[in-house]
């Protein structure tokens, strides 16, 4: 039980970080790789506020979402936005010199090692039930990440913002004709994946950790999650990351001789056998 | 006469949407056949279907007698059923020297041979040139594709196919966006190819169509109206009101 | 009956070897003799060129994009060090297993990547190159896991000559190897087999309609890369006497391709001219500072995709145009 527990944390961090990946590409189809990158600047916005300036966790942990959304909306009006027509793998290339900028710059002013963090003393600790014991970081976790899966899922289905989104994503240009000005919709959707990767990273530090390594780490994770949950598919990416969370946590502890090896072979049978993902594409879904 | 090109009852649905509908078509070796019908009667989907491009829900294709309808584009272009493209698909950054050689050596089965540079291949550029020399093409055989005006691509277009030595050539709006002076000038020089040559054609221009076709099938809603000589499909009241009808719409 | 107007010699003589070319392949000798003390460097770059030139038949000719090339580097960099440790330490016996065991991985996913979009492809390829790296990760007693290979005994070279201290044997070696492998790649790419991948790349949708099987010419393509890819990984097995993890390591397949893009995908000369600077260049930046070099390196890549996508090959067709126009 305490490892579903764990693994649903996990995956929730994998949700928070990846659910911007996954509406980039459904919305412009733009691979963008370094993605990740975006939650690592929150992780280290998040340790630096906390160690160096003490603010406290509650105050940090937002503070690094609008930096990694801000650096979102920076680096897409003046670089994304000119490749939105380029192919994949001009765009695969260009994140891909993005992640090593963004690893040598974290590696330069924060050198290799792990990032320490200490939580508040209200999230330490764990709640002893019978047979059960739940880590209350983890709680807060999963909690966070489900009352921000409703949020999103509210926005996209009841905002003007949201319909405006999901008219986008099915067709861009029929959404042009409608007079939607796509290219800002594009603009706030990517700070707005920006910032919840930012958010992810912050939160993620206990749990999935810290180094300037972080964005090439865990790309396969997120691609898993955009391959499976469908790409632009918000309840597809949550129902994605938490099984790969629970798979990765629960193989780890009871199969460690195989490792990640399966959930690597259960994302390539995917894109062969279901291209479209586990749970189709489209936002409103 | 065995038809050299058959259908029977063709038909594709797209979810509840009949792109094509019960089509049965028979074309006589040699033809000038002629598809017309409104935008959406399905005329490049029946083209699709014929070569291979779309699978059909249901209805078999036969070329010369032989059952087609499971082989794939390429096997029934080797057994001489060659297609053009309403939008050009050229090799851009080839000459069009070696786009033609390129498709010369796909039909001498040179495709496989790794081993002699193409510049050894001098049967398949030999007959690459005089193919361009017939196409009046040779004063840019050594361009690139890309750099060319849109009405010598079309002719590339037509190139590509006739290096493949067709025996049904299917002809997908050969005119379509150029200029009416070279469309008069791509038109006879598809009229003067040999009558061992079966051509299907769709086309928008009726007056071309009148004068090239020598049968005329009509297309409507992805069905087959009616087919018969041009003299027969001019009076024909229905044909008509299709396209009295269209031009009403639009 | 030809027709006498056309000149077709340009076409004819398409293949035939020029003097730059000459020129380049004189440049291994020259090397030789003017940077003794950097053989291990120089048989490095003649091997990450050999690796390049993989990628190239199967990206810049074929189309195919990749995110896990190294994957057959890795797979015949083990086959040979295996074989060399249970006693089939011939060097060219080697480069033989390796080559056969990377193209039957190569054939055998060749069937994941041909349906589907690019970015499929990437996805496929990147995850079939993990998984590849994760089974040899875990499994310690065969490939030595994070520890790496060891006890890898290589023969001499053709029986004669032993690989030295000085790394002169592995260098000769491996530059003879990559110059076979170049004009066999070289014959290939201007063969009508060649003539048609590049059609693939170019209008994948026309080549059925010519009467091409598209399908078994990727496998092919694909095939043959891989098998590449697997001689290139043997031999930095032979040359170092050693295999490690990272052969199979994401990041080697994301360099390459950046070492490819450098250079200028399809065409040969840009694959190599890009191993050599790339390498180049990092020998001397990482030097003075690793962190310093990745940064300008990522810097390097996002301004190439924007701004000279045709790479150091284009450029030089640039230049070599305005020099004949002005003249």
């Amino acid at each position: 039980m305490t490892i579903i527990f764990d693994g649903l944390a996990a995956g929730m961090l994998l949700f928070l970080i990846s659910v911007g990946l996954s509406v980039t590409l459904g919305l412009m189809n733009f691979v963008n790789l370094a993605h990740g990158a975006f939650a690592m600047l929150g992780g280290y916005t998040c340790a630096l506020l906390l160690s160096r300036l003490g603010v406290p966790f509650l105050l940090a942990v937002p503070a690094a979402a609008a930096t990694a959304a801000l650096a979102g909306v920076i680096l897409e009006r003046t670089l994304y936005r000119r490749l939105y027509a380029a192919t994949h793998l001009d765009q695969v290339l260009f994140s891909i010199g993005l992640i090593f900028m963004a690893i040598s710059t974290a590696h330069y002013f924060f050198g290799a090692t792990q990032q320490p963090i200490v939580l508040p003393e209200f999230l330490k600790g764990q709640i002893n039930l019978p047979g059960l014991d739940v880590g209350i970081y983890r709680l807060f976790l999963i909690g966070v990440g489900l009352v921000l899966a409703a949020g999103l899922q509210w926005m996209v289905s009841h905002t003007n913002f949201g319909a405006q989104l999901r008219a986008a994503v099915d067709n861009p240009r029929a959404a042009r004709g409608l007079g939607i000005n796509v290219d800002r919709v594009f603009t706030l959707t990517f700070a707005l994946g920006s910032g919840l990767a930012g958010l992810g990273g912050a939160l993620g530090i206990e749990m999935l950790g810290l180094d300037p390594g972080f964005p090439v780490k865990y790309i396969v994770y997120f691609l898993i999650v955009v391959a499976v949950g469908g790409s632009g598919n918000i309840k597809g990416s949550l129902l994605a990351a938490l099984m790969l969370g629970v798979f990765d946590v629960a193989g780890k502890y009871y199969l460690p001789q195989v490792g990640a090896f399966v959930i690597y072979a259960v994302m390539v049978v995917m894109l062969i056998v279901r291209p479209q993902g586990l749970f189709g594409r489209s936002a409103a879904k | 006469m065995t038809p050299v090109l058959q259908t029977r009852n063709l038909s594709k649905r797209f979810g509840g949407f009949f792109a094509s509908k019960d089509v049965s078509l028979s074309i006589e070796p040699g033809a000038r056949h002629a598809l017309i019908g409104p935008n959406g009667a399905g005329k490049t989907t029946l083209i699709n279907l014929l070569t291979g491009f779309l699978e059909p829900s249901a209805g078999e294709v036969f070329l010369k007698g032989e059952d087609v309808t499971r082989l794939a584009q390429h096997q029934r272009v080797k057994r001489g059923l060659v297609r053009t493209f309403q939008i050009n698909r050229l090799f851009a950054e080839m000459t069009v020297l070696e786009s033609v050689t390129l498709s010369v050596c796909e039909r001498l089965g040179l495709g496989w041979s790794w081993w002699r540079p193409v510049g050894d291949h001098t049967a398949a550029i030999d007959e690459a040139a005089e193919l361009l020399a017939t196409l009046r093409l040779l004063d840019v055989a050594h361009e690139q594709t890309r750099s060319l005006a849109y009405g010598r691509q079309r002719m590339i277009e037509i190139a590509l196919a006739l290096a493949a030595r067709p025996q049904v050539l299917l002809l997908d709006e050969p005119a379509a966006g150029v200029p009416t002076d070279e469309s008069r000038e791509l038109f006879e020089t598809i009229a003067q190819l040999p009558r061992d040559v079966t051509i299907v054609l769709i086309e928008h221009d009726m007056d071309l169509v009148f004068r090239f076709a020598e049968r005329i099938s009509v297309l409507v809603g992805g069905a087959l109206l009616t087919e018969d000589v041009p003299e027969v499909i001019a009076k024909d009241r229905r044909v008509r009101e299709v396209y009295l009808g269209e031009a009403l719409d639009g | 009956m030809t027709p006498a107007k056309l000149d077709l010699s340009p076409l004819r003589r398409a293949a035939a070897w020029r003097p730059a070319e000459y020129a380049f392949w004189l440049l291994p000798v020259a090397a030789f003799f003017l940077f003794p003390k950097s053989l291990a460097l120089l048989s490095q770059i003649a091997i990450t060129a050999l690796f390049c030139l993989s990628l190239d038949l199967i990206l810049g000719y074929a189309g195919i994009v990749s995110l896990g090339h190294a994957a057959f580097f890795g797979l015949g960099a083990y086959a040979a060090g295996l074989m060399a440790k249970y006693g089939w330490g011939d060097p060219l016996l080697g480069l033989a297993g390796a080559a056969v065991m990377a193209a039957a991985a190569g054939f055998l996913t060749s069937f994941l990547v041909l349906r589907g979009t690019d970015l499929t492809r990437l996805m496929v390829t990147l995850g079939v190159s993990m998984m590849l790296y994760e089974a040899a990760n875990k499994l310690t007693d065969f490939t030595g896991g994070v520890d790496g290979l060891q006890g890898v005994d290589i023969q001499p070279v053709l029986g004669m000559f032993s690989f030295d201290l000085y790394g002169k044997t592995a260098y000769w070696y491996s530059v003879a190897i990559l110059f076979v492998m170049f004009w066999l790649a070289r014959r290939l790419v201007h063969s009508p087999f060649g003539l048609s991948l590049r059609g693939i790349r170019q209008n994948v949708g026309r080549m059925p309609a010519i009467g091409a099987p598209v399908n078994a010419r990727l496998v092919a393509a694909y095939t043959i890369g891989a098998a590449y890819a697997g001689i290139a990984g043997a031999l930095l097995t032979q040359t170092t006497q050693f295999v490690s993890l990272d052969v199979m390591a994401f990041s080697r397949s994301a360099e390459l391709l950046l070492i490819l893009v450098l250079g200028g995908t399809g065409s040969l000369y840009g694959a190599l001219i890009g191993t050599m600077v790339f390498m180049a260049a990092h020998h001397f930046l990482s030097d003075i500072n690793p962190q310093y070099w990745q940064f300008w390196l990522g810097a390097a890549l996002v301004l190439i995709v924007l701004f000279a996508r045709d790479g150091i090959m284009g450029l030089l067709r640039k230049l070599s145009t305005r020099a004949r126009t002005s003249s």
